[in-house]
């Protein structure tokens, strides 16, 4: 019996259980996929907003300025990249003044710190490569850029660390509430906690109906993006939306913490929660946009390509309630949900609260996680002497960002446990680069297939049927 | 009878034309002589060398090549061959891993220690 | 400190360090990140590589045996498992390995041999999903030839680059079903002979104008659309096709791997994606030389062979002194030649100059010309840009040549 399940690994689910796992509680995730951050965490902006976008006194805009303020000392607890880059909202024309004076004033009430509107001048004196055609923008310091599915790993790890319990592979197909407790069940297992928290992003309309709550519905809208190399990364140095309008929020330029270039989003709304395919228009739409907004946008330096699928609610605003005794929906989060993240964990603590949980402080919790990146970011006498204590860290794997087997086996043995190909290219950012794996994927496949004790053609790229290999050529076995 | 082939025996890959006259076999095209003999072969028994690997007792693998062509509608069983066997270690270049295949033995192209 | 440092041990970092040591060097270290010396060719199983350097068909490994055996009799210095992270300037290397850790290395020359990387899926866009089972063709070599593991049963490839023909070939004989290779230009960017021998040998359909427009498949790769292209290389609609599969392989372009060149300051070619260099394989810098196909991607290793030698030899006349320079003839070439290697030449003497043409050209004329002067005429029945040409201009012809202009005349 769990105290606490929460259904969804993202970031949302992550930041709970961590905030959560600070109590005595016994806490379980499930999640469906084979392993964290694997819906709408894995692909969107990967921006940490001011605020001035939500209106003003919904809990868009609430969280969002709360959750801004809360990340930096988050990523720094959890060893995660953030950088405070700043953002820009470039106006062309008297319209788009309009518009900019409007955000700006939604967000002084907001209380967002530090706007400023620049004109052309001092905009080209910060970011020499926006368009000529600009006119002004709204300078946002506060703005900045965050990992989301770095933030979530470190987030579920260190919830991990201190109690909690992960399952992958568990899809809920029901839920039964019976006396004070529900049990969650899945194809082949179940589970009974006291209390669910629903974070289980685009299917949480479905998770809702299963305790019977029918107050709201959740759809896909489909954002693709373009990733430049690393030499492209210099290109701007803060996040540059377009001004919003009729015809959507527009397709945002900015440099990653990890020093690439990402142009995106698309949007449009489908009607398939699984459909993340890119599309043919959609990467023409962002070229064109992106090249409206800076010049010489170099798409020949395209490193890959895709497609996320945000959770819109039908309400407008986040969905955060309680329509059931000791069921929580946390639905309908998107942007500036990876933003407003560790204040909705908080958020819901409370909520918790008043249900009824009580919270007794877990005495050996450490809110602090090493960080990821320890041997990426350490001095070189550092890494000689990581190197020294363990050789696995002076074999590079992966040549192009250059990540070490020490890191990946780091990845595959350190909660949240890598399981497949694209966890550890979460957690290292091995297979990112510029060759997409080309060169290390074979190395990765072998080490993972050695340290899971996994034959070598089970391996997989995110789980399920997402094999690798297919069978051996030699030796007779399954040909 | 007139057929065309491209010559296989060197990166050049001369575009040959290979004309039967009365049962004389002519060819054209080609620029040198390994190229006329390649065609006259290619229409009466084409002759192909085969390339793979060979599994070792260890579970690595070797690679390895006919050491001289075989016919070419015998690459498959060849193939067959190849795969049914486990070579013992240590192996040089040019240790032959299965004796007579097709008139061709197959021999290790790397080297591989115990 | 050392003479001279070669980063990469692969057919051109092995030549160049024999060639090097054969003209005086003694104190030379090579630098691999593989576990051992030969680079790509180890995986390359495939016969046809050595007919110009031995006049005999080897096998890659082979090839590689050939050098390495020789890097070894010679008792030249290697670390393997070894990455070089950092190249200055005024040349200190920066490498890890497990033994010695973070180390750094000032060298007298350096030879930049680092090879090439294949074009990914990434840089592409193709439309559609992102399921397992899209892999570059030598990523699938590597798991089929080193692993002894088959990536796929049914398999479409992009591309008609070599090691995408090569691995059609290869597939079928380990047993895989090769519906389609398809190319988006006119023409194969691969060796005739490997058209012959892995595609018509198996069957296996050569889908001119023709590429992949949509990826499909949730977990595993389940088919792509194909489709014919327009003179714009542009998709047709009307031709869109499903091909049920479960494995694309993609052969769409080599890249020269740069990064340590340019962290070097090394000026780079927009053509080549390669250093731009001189006769003797000098680069921009003074002291770093580059071969193989670090500086061009080539067709034939027994070209890249030949280059590291000069390379190799170069650096050893730097090294010792004996580097002269006289003149400074830059190369151009028109838009029919893509591009030359080397771009500029600083001494008289007969130098051969490789090229590629950009377009498939029959009987065509190559001339050399020095202002008005036609310095050299030279015949080709047939030019592609899959095959590396060259041409050899002899001191005489670069006497008071100020730059030559190579072109293409086509009747």
């Amino acid at each position: 019996m769990y105290d606490i399940a929460i259904i969804g690994a993202g970031v949302i689910g992550g930041l709970i259980a961590r905030a959560l796992s600070k109590y005595d509680l016994k806490i379980c995730i499930l999640e469906k996929e084979n392993d964290v951050a694997m819906g709408a965490t894995k692909a969107n902006s990967a921006i940490v907003h001011a605020g001035f976008d939500a209106k003003e006194g919904s809990l868009k805009a609430q969280l969002n300025v709360k959750g801004s303020k809360m990340m930096p000392e988050v990523c720094r607890e959890l060893g995660v990249h953030y950088k405070n880059n700043g953002s820009l909202v470039i106006g062309f024309d008297d319209e788009d003044r309009a518009t900019i004076n409007t955000l700006l004033q939604r967000g002084i009430k907001n209380q967002v710190e530090g706007l400023k509107i620049l004109e052309k001048d001092e905009l080209k004196a910060l970011e020499p490569n926006i368009s000529d055609s600009v006119s002004c923008a709204l300078y946002a310091p506060t703005g900045a850029i965050v990992c989301p599915y770095d933030l979530t790993i470190a987030a579920i790890g260190n919830a991990m660390d201190n109690g909690a319990e992960l399952k992958c592979n568990f899809e809920v197909t029901g839920i039964k509430r019976d006396d004070n407790d529900y049990e969650i069940f899945s194809r082949n297992d179940s589970i009974k906690a006291k209390y669910v928290i629903n974070c289980a992003g685009l299917y949480s309309d479905e998770i809702a109906k299963m305790v019977g709550d029918n107050s709201f519905n959740v759809h896909a809208r489909r954002g693709e993006y373009i990733l430049l190399d690393k030499e492209a990364g210099n290109l701007v140095s803060h996040t540059i939306f377009r001004t919003p309008s009729k015809m959507g929020k527009g397709i945002l330029v900015t440099p990653t913490v990890h020093g690439n270039l990402l142009l995106g989003p698309t949007s449009v709304d489908i009607d398939d929660k699984e459909n993340k395919s890119t599309t043919q228009g959609g990467f023409e739409d962002i070229i064109e946009n992106a090249k409206q907004n800076v010049v010489a946008v170099p798409i020949g330096k395209t490193i890959t390509s895709f497609c996320g699928l945000r959770a819109v609610g039908s309400t407008g605003d986040f969905i955060i309630n309680s329509p059931k005794q000791n069921f929580i929906n946390v639905a309908g989060i998107e942007s500036p949900g990876l933003s407003a993240s560790p204040a909705i964990a908080e958020y819901v603590v409370n909520l918790l609260k008043e249900n009824g949980l009580e919270l007794k402080e877990n005495s050996t919790y450490n809110p602090c996680r090493e960080s990821a990146h320890a041997f990426c970011d350490a001095t070189i006498e550092e890494k000689n002497k990581m190197i020294k204590n363990n050789p696995a860290y002076g074999r590079i794997v992966c040549r192009c960002e250059g990540i070490t087997e020490g890191e990946i086996l780091a990845a595959i043995h350190r909660n949240p446990k890598a399981r497949d190909l694209d966890g550890i290219k979460r957690r290292t950012r091995a297979q990112m680069g510029r060759c997409q794996g080309g060169f290390c994927g074979p190395y990765i496949t072998e080490i993972l297939s050695r340290e899971l004790c996994v034959p070598f053609d089970e391996i997989t790229k995110f789980g399920g049927e997402s094999k690798i290999n297919l069978c051996q050529t030699k030796g007779g076995k399954s040909q | 009878m007139e057929k065309k082939l491209t010559c296989i025996v060197c990166p050049l890959g001369c575009e040959l034309v290979v004309t039967e006259k009365n049962g004389v076999v002519s060819v054209s095209g080609n620029t040198c002589p390994k190229g006329e003999a390649y065609a006259k072969n290619e229409l009466t028994n084409p002759m192909r060398t085969v390339t793979s690997t060979v599994l070792c007792e260890d579970g690595g693998l070797v690679s390895v090549k006919t050491d001289t062509t075989i016919p070419k509608e015998k690459m498959q069983e060849c193939m067959q061959i190849i795969n049914s066997i486990t070579a013992k270690l240590p192996i040089s270049v040019g240790d032959i891993i299965i004796k007579d295949v097709f008139g061709s033995n197959i021999v290790a192209t790397q080297n591989r220690s115990k | 400190m050392k003479d001279l440092v070669i980063i990469g041990g692969g057919p051109a970092g092995m030549s160049a360090a024999i060639a090097a040591y054969e003209s005086g060097v003694r104190d030379i270290l090579i630098l691999e990140r593989d576990a051992g010396l030969g680079g790509i060719l180890q995986q390359c199983i495939h016969n046809g590589f050595g007919l110009h350097k031995f006049g005999e068909e080897l096998t890659g490994p082979e090839y590689a045996w050939k050098y390495e055996k020789r890097v070894k009799e010679l008792g030249i210095e290697h670390k393997l498992n070894t990455m070089v992270l950092d190249v200055t300037p005024d040349k200190v290397v920066t490498a890890t390995n497990s033994e010695d850790g973070i180390f750094q290395i000032k060298a007298k020359a350096i030879i930049l041999a680092m090879g090439c990387r294949e074009r990914s899926k990434g840089a592409l866009n193709i439309a559609g999903t992102r399921p397992a089972g899209i892999y570059s063709a030598g990523t699938a070599q590597k798991f089929v030839n080193t692993k002894g593991f088959l990536p796929g049963k049914n398999v479409v490839i992009l591309g008609s680059g070599d090691i995408g023909l090569i691995m059609a070939r290869r597939m079928t004989l380990e047993g895989a079903k090769v519906h389609a290779v398809c190319e988006l230009m006119p023409y194969s960017g691969g060796l005739a002979r490997n058209i012959e021998q892995c595609l018509n040998d198996f069957d296996i359909p050569l889908l001119l104008q023709h590429t992949v427009v949509e990826i499909h498949g949730k977990e595993r790769l389940e088919g792509v659309t194909i489709a014919k292209v327009d003179a714009n290389k542009k998709p047709i609609c009307e031709t869109m096709k499903y091909i049920p599969c479960d494995t694309l392989l993609l052969s769409v372009g080599l890249i020269p791997e740069n990064e340590l060149s340019k962290g070097a300051n090394v000026d780079i070619s927009s053509i080549t994606n390669g250093a731009i260099v001189d006769q003797n394989r000098q680069t921009s810098c003074d002291g770093i030389f580059a071969c193989g196909n670090v500086l061009h991607v080539h067709d034939l290793v027994d070209f890249v062979s030949g280059e590291a030698e000069i390379a190799g030899k170069a650096a050893a006349d730097y090294i010792n002194g004996r580097q002269k320079d006289k003149t400074n003839i830059v190369i151009n070439a028109d838009g029919k030649i893509r591009y030359t290697v080397p771009q500029k030449i600083t001494e008289q003497k007969d130098v051969k100059v490789y090229f590629r043409v950009n377009d498939i050209y029959k009987n065509a004329k190559i001339l050399v010309r020095d202002g008005d002067k036609v310095v050299l005429s030279k015949r080709k029945p047939r030019l592609a840009p899959g095959e590396m040409e060259y041409v050899t201009i002899t001191a005489e012809q670069l006497k008071n040549a100020k730059t030559l202009d190579f072109c293409l005349e086509v009747q």
